[in-house]
């Protein structure tokens, strides 16, 4: 854990709170925003990141006119898991383009999920791919919208090429009991593969 | 989800210009600042505090993530982040990174997961 002058005994009992973060990720239009709304203890807020990162070392000629500040808006929302823990939820931005971006993203976060929008399979599956260039755990949720037809699991695991290992869930992203259970099935996953690391030591 | 877009002010720039002091970015003790960092005030505000200090240590008298603050404030996260190297150099407020903070190879606490899962289905 990364502490940050909490060696110095806090006064706040505040200061004991812990947050942990769980990436929503997905193709543009899957239902990442609708997923974190739905779950979330308060309002979705939007936090806007300004991409100028990528190109610190040229743009340090260039005057801040000839900038072109890009900007991305992560919406997220929380939840309160007990008295000292919250858990934040962040949906990546959808649009390719912005994708390098989410190494800064996915440091520190628990896991992700993976939104996949059965009528549009492929619009997820570059997402799919980052998540295992990077290495982050994820499951696969199925958002099932009113007009899909309905796919069998097994089908769409074969057409995105999932190992048998990552779970793939179907459920209703509007639906606040539904999103929670896939954030269970996430959380499972990752004591899953925990628990198996410890024994492989 | 809202679509990137570019400031389409330009005097949003000027205003972050002059909130950070021409910082484009912070340095040291927030340079590794997460969107869920935990930020909590360490003192009350003084007089003559720029408004943006003040107004952090005002709303983070309980722990407020970094993304909940740059909402609340309508500031981008990297000129939050420069305003709040400020108040941690100071020792005004305390930030702390999310668990389990990044280390290669290995995954979540055992106990930490039971914890978030036990808190999901109280739900």
């Amino acid at each position: 854990m990364d502490l940050k002058g909490f060696d110095q005994a806090g006064r706040h009992t505040a200061g004991d709170t812990r947050s942990v973060k769980v990436m929503i990720a997905g193709g543009f239009g899957t239902g990442k925003t609708t997923m974190v709304r739905s779950v979330s203890d308060i309002k979705p807020l939007t936090t806007e990141e300004t991409l100028t990162q990528a190109s610190a070392d040229v743009d340090r000629l260039i005057g801040v006119a000839d900038k072109t500040e890009t900007t991305v808006s992560l919406d997220f929302g929380k939840i309160g898991l007990n008295d000292s823990l919250v858990l934040y939820l962040f949906g990546t931005p959808g649009q390719e383009r912005f994708w390098f971006l989410w190494n800064g993203l996915f440091k520190g976060a628990l896991g992700a999920v993976v939104l996949v929008d059965t009528r549009r399979l492929a619009s997820s599956f570059r997402a799919i791919e980052e998540m295992e260039r990077q290495n982050v755990p994820f499951v696969i949720a199925l958002n099932v919208f009113p007009d899909s037809k309905d796919y069998p699991v097994d089908e769409i695991r074969d057409a995105l090429d999932i190992p048998g290992n990552i779970p793939v869930v179907a459920f209703d992203a509007r639906d606040r009991s539904a999103s929670r259970d896939v954030l269970v099935a996430l959380i499972h996953h990752l004591r899953d593969r925990s628990a198996a690391a410890v024994e492989s030591r | 989800m809202s679509a990137p877009r570019r400031p389409s002010d330009p005097s949003g720039l000027e205003r972050y210009y002059v909130l950070t002091g021409g910082r484009s970015g912070p340095g040291g003790s927030a340079s590794s600042l997460d969107v869920a960092t935990l930020v909590v005030s360490r003192s009350d505000p003084v007089p003559g505090m720029q408004h943006e200090h003040e107004e952090i240590i005002r709303r983070c008298r309980e722990p407020l993530s970094a993304a909940e603050l740059g909402a609340h404030l309508g500031l981008p996260f990297n000129i939050l982040a420069v305003l709040l190297s400020d108040l941690l150099d100071t020792g005004r407020v305390e930030a702390r990174d999310p668990v389990p903070a990044h280390e290669a190879g290995r995954g979540p606490d055992l106990a930490l997961l039971e914890e978030v899962l036990s808190g999901l289905e109280r739900l």
